[in-house]
């Protein structure tokens, strides 16, 4: 038998329209294949159209219009080549944005990993009601960071003599403080870092546990048997090397939060005649630019760009220096 | 009974178009009357009864459906915003309109509206609804913030209700005790609140009239130096849990001194009795006159309303030709003054007591934030004056950015026509 006569049933239908059994399930094949592809873009179509109809055609829309003069409009205007960018560059409130979010950052992550961290050591060691443990610490991640700032905001640190933190001070005799309006010493950062502590901390906790139970058990018999202390060694040579990935994936959620960060700062601290320029990170500082009453969305557009550019750039920068996704095969 | 996978198909697509045409059909239209339909927006207003009130006068109108959104939240945005669409309002309210509104051609031309009563306008704040000769909206009420005191608190400290800004600085240090401090400017120590007032208060201006800055002057550093010794002074309230705006902490006896609007007046009144004085910001300076500033939301017309000509035909009707229900809107629910000065000096709750006296501050004293004072150049003045009251910084530095700024805004705006 040639390969031609073997290959023919596949290739075509006979003479005469009949099908050979081959040729029937390669039909049937090909139906199911064009059925798969029908119902995977029914499924998918939607929300690829929605994702490109509302993510991405506004996010080249607004790279475009970094690039005009748009006062009050979405419609590019005039030409302005680089000057939006030039502008915000120059922009001493801008920059001074970014300068916030630095000094966020220096806060907020290495907090929250130490944390998080310390509290999934703890839960994982926990030997009972391990899971009311796990949800008490999570629950928080569940509370809008609106209604955690108000209540920061109005409650806790308040700055009149009955807050819960002035009466706790005044227990001790010491005066009230304004905690959200107090420069010197920067209090406010006091606010802002325990809110989005108490808000993520529980969440990160769930990724490290999830790491941790993920460490063989003969690692640490085997450390034991050689002689190490259980402890601050057994955590430093074992369990910290083992929790690599999740460290770097931690690392990296954290940064791109604290880039994102708006919700807690603007209830914090901003009112109805604006917002204090010590404590307004990019994205503030952006939603006045492009969408206050000023509506200056070129800028806001260029600005919006550098942040993004930012953003990338050092999540993709950090990405390697920790080596996400490197295996140990590649050393 | 077996569905088919068509037959599922189909009636998940009649769910969906009528999800859809739900949707679709809450566009703020309708409502009662007849003729065109008309949406109409307004912000949220604190006091009970308002929204009944403007629901009740939109309902009256018989040559239009007009329909009410009352809008909570970020009113300025979403208005600013919607503006940017078609789905916007046809009539709303706004705190401007801004320059930049009028010049990127959003804002309908309101000037035939107010032909023979333009006079009869309180002028402080129907100037900045002017640019180019023509009126972007028409003022609905006058909003004037003031300083409220304590007399009992004064008198215990044998101190006079304050005449000039030293005797403020002065008052406020000699006033703060352990448990009440001397005065509330709000919790950002003021540089929200008080804007340009302190430089109106040294005799200077934000915008002169021929459109240059006009507080290219060594009386501006030396007015805001002094806002900053209140605060070096631990003279301020900081950290209330209401701002400014509520008189709460001074009802509370958190402060003695607070600066508030108009509208706290009944609420101060009904709390205090006769126990409460009420002045203007105080001078500073040989050239120094007081300062009261005034401010005015105003009715506008969205330049993309599908029908123009009837909703200018509304908002004449309710804000021109409606004088009893303007009378009603300004002082039956919160308390402002009428925007037309023949009511404002008819209207009985005006002409006694602190009332009659915000009123004659605000005639003798006011001064509205002009067009020209655009939103970036705010921005910039009011973290200098954070930078100055909170961080000690030099002032006449400060100023000096500022200047810069607002030169550069200046020029931009001149340069563009409506």
């Amino acid at each position: 038998m040639s390969s031609r006569t073997v290959a023919g049933p596949a290739t075509g239908p006979r003479a005469g329209g009949e099908r050979a059994p081959g040729d029937r399930t390669a039909a049937a094949r090909r139906g199911l294949t064009r059925r798969r592809t029908l119902w995977f873009w029914v499924f998918v179509g939607p929300f690829a159209a929605g994702l490109a109809l509302f993510t991405y055609v506004p996010l080249l829309w607004s790279v475009g219009l970094s690039f005009f003069d748009a006062h009050n409009t979405v419609t590019p205007t005039r030409f302005v080549g680089l000057g939006n960018y030039t502008a915000m560059l120059s922009d001493g409130a801008f920059t001074g944005s970014l300068r916030t979010f630095l000094l966020f950052t220096a806060f907020i992550v290495p907090a929250t990993y130490v944390l998080s961290l310390a509290l999934a050591l703890m839960v994982n060691r926990v030997r009972r009601a391990q899971a009311f443990f796990r949800s008490v610490f999570f629950l928080p991640a569940a509370c809008s960071y609106v209604v955690a700032a108000l209540i920061w905001k109005m409650s806790i640190f308040n700055g009149v003599r009955f807050g819960l933190a002035n009466t706790v001070l005044d227990a001790f005799g010491a005066e009230p403080v304004a905690w959200l309006s107090t420069t010197h010493p920067p209090w406010y950062w006091l606010v802002i870092v325990t809110v989005r502590l108490w808000l993520q901390a529980g969440f990160y906790m769930i990724l490290f546990l999830a790491g941790l139970q993920r460490i063989d058990p003969v690692l640490y018999e085997a450390a034991a048997v050689d002689g190490a202390r259980p402890g601050p060694q057994v955590l430093r040579h074992i369990t910290l090397p083992q929790l690599r990935a999740t460290s770097v994936a931690v690392v990296l959620l954290l940064v791109v939060n604290a880039f994102q960060s708006f919700d807690e700062f603007y209830n914090l601290l901003s009112d109805a005649r604006g917002y204090p320029p010590y404590a307004r990170p990019p994205l503030v500082y952006l939603y006045y630019t492009a969408l206050g009453q000023g509506q200056n969305l070129g800028t806001g557009s260029a600005g919006a760009v550098i942040l993004a550019l930012i953003i990338a750039v050092v999540t993709v920068g950090q990405a390697r220096w920790f080596g996400l996704g490197r295996t140990d095969a590649d050393g | 009974m077996t569905i088919s996978r068509r037959a599922l198909l189909a009636a998940g697509a009649v769910a969906g178009g009528g999800l859809l045409t739900a949707c679709g059909g809450n566009t703020g239209r309708g409502g009662g009357g007849s003729g065109p339909a008309l949406s109409q927006w307004y912000h949220q207003y604190g006091e009970p009864g308002t929204e009944q009130a403007v629901k009740r006068y939109a309902a009256a109108y018989e040559k239009a459906r007009v329909t009410v959104q009352w809008r909570p939240g970020d009113y300025d945005r979403q208005t600013a915003a919607a503006l940017l669409t078609d789905s916007g309002p046809d009539v709303f309210e706004v705190d401007g309109p801004t320059l930049d509104q009028i010049q990127g051609g959003q804002v309908a031309d309101l000037t035939a509206l107010l032909a023979g009563v333009e006079d009869d306008f309180n002028p402080a704040v129907l100037a900045p609804k002017k640019y180019d000769g023509k009126i972007w909206g028409v003022p609905q009420v006058v909003d004037m913030q003031m300083l409220y005191y304590r007399k009992s608190l004064l008198k215990d400290a044998g101190l006079e209700p304050p005449g000039t800004l030293d005797a403020l600085v002065d008052a406020a240090k000699k006033l703060t005790t352990r448990k009440t401090k001397g005065l509330f400017l709000g919790n950002d120590g003021g540089a929200g609140v008080l804007g340009g007032t302190p430089l109106y208060a040294a005799g200077l201006q934000l915008v002169t009239d021929d459109g240059r800055p006009g507080f290219d002057d060594p009386a501006a550093a030396r007015a805001l130096a002094k806002i900053r010794r209140l605060y070096a002074d631990r003279s301020l309230l900081l950290g209330a849990p209401a701002d400014w705006s509520d008189p709460s902490a001074f009802l509370q006896g958190l402060t003695a001194m607070q600066w508030s609007g108009l509208w706290a007046l009944p609420q101060v009144q009904k709390e205090l009795g006769d126990d409460f004085g009420v002045l203007p910001f105080p001078k500073d300076g040989p050239a120094g006159r007081p300062a009261v500033p005034v401010g005015a939301y105003a009715a506008a017309v969205s330049a993309r309303s599908r029908d123009r000509e009837a909703a200018e035909a509304y908002v004449k009707w309710l804000w021109v030709e409606r004088t009893d229900d303007q009378e009603d809107f300004a002082l039956s629910y919160g308390f402002h003054i009428p925007a037309r000065i023949s009511l404002a000096k008819k209207a009985a709750k005006l002409r006694t007591g602190a009332a009659a006296e915000a009123v004659r501050l605000t005639t003798d004293h006011g001064h509205a934030e002009p067009l020209l004072w655009t939103p970036a150049a705010r921005t910039a003045y009011q973290d200098a004056l954070s930078r100055i009251i909170k961080d000690g910084a030099d002032p006449d530095a400060e100023l000096r950015a500022v200047l810069r700024k607002v030169t550069a805004e200046l020029d931009r705006v001149r340069n563009k026509k409506p």
